[in-house]
């Protein structure tokens, strides 16, 4: 069951955990209200750094990329993640990255 | 769904095998990723996870477990826990896991907190199987159970 609410704009679709259904509805504009919705705002060019690193590695990868690559092959070191996205990163930054809701155990 | 959460989580760490230090390292790393607060606590065994001069040698030992697919017989032959070891490390990179050493960082870094037990301390100096210099400098302190009590006030406590 998805269902469906403006977010900047435009319609997007949300499965049952509340993560964006389709990545494709994603924009910057989107990525920007998600995050302000959580509390994180406004977006730097480190949130910038992991969200784009996020959504081109799930591209490549096919697989939520875990905490652990984001600091080992993303480059943002583990303190830092947590600064930018705190009290529970993982979920926060694929929630923003317009990701589903991720399983990984690291 | 990303509401604050004021959960807080006490892992005892108590054996120090390879296979005995990862679970709790999980949880805590876990815990962290989810926004719930962390104190690990080491006592016997445990303190190997956080001696410098052991954390990066820690062992699994294939005999006197019956989950393991071969005899004790052939466990026991010299060399097979080292190879145990080893495959069992692979495995863990494999999963992208990082090392001990290298997880107790990303814990502490991620507002975890260590702490070694005083009594375990106290008995290894006395065996002269550690020093307290030895400690991982990224642990906070020495504490006895009295103090373990305080820190663990309305926590969740997993012991390992």
């Amino acid at each position: 069951m998805t269902t469906q609410r403006v977010v900047a704009g435009t319609a997007v679709d949300f499965d049952d955990d509340g993560f964006m259904d389709k990545p494709e509805q994603w924009s910057e504009d989107v990525a920007e209200t998600l995050a302000g919705e959580i509390g994180i705002s406004p977006l730097t060019d480190r949130h910038w750094q992991v969200i784009e690193f996020c959504r081109s590695d799930f591209q490549a990868q096919g697989e939520i990329p875990t905490l652990r690559r984001i600091t080992t092959v993303g480059g943002v070191p583990t303190k830092e993640l947590y600064k930018l996205f705190p009290k529970g990163p993982a979920k926060k930054v694929a929630y923003v990255s317009g990701l589903k809701k991720p399983s990984g155990c690291i | 769904m990303f509401e604050d959460t004021d959960r807080k989580l006490c892992i005892i760490c108590s054996k120090g095998t390879l296979d005995m230090a990862y679970p709790g390292l999980v949880l805590a790393n876990a815990a962290l990723m989810e926004g719930i607060d962390v104190t690990m606590f080491f006592t016997f065994w445990g303190l190997d996870i956080i001696n410098e001069r052991k954390m990066r040698n820690l062992k699994f030992v294939p005999i006197g477990n019956p989950s393991m697919p071969i005899p004790n017989a052939i466990g026991g032959l010299p060399g097979m826990t080292n190879m145990a070891t080893a495959v069992m490390k692979r495995e863990i990179a494999g999963l992208g896991f990082p090392p001990i050493d290298e997880f107790l960082e990303m814990i502490t870094d991620a507002g975890g907190k260590l702490y070694a037990c005083k009594m375990s301390v106290d008995m290894f100096e006395d065996m002269r199987m550690m020093d307290e210099d030895d400690l991982f400098e990224r642990v906070e302190g020495v504490v006895g159970a009295t103090d373990f009590m305080e820190m663990s006030k309305d926590a969740q406590i997993i012991f390992i």
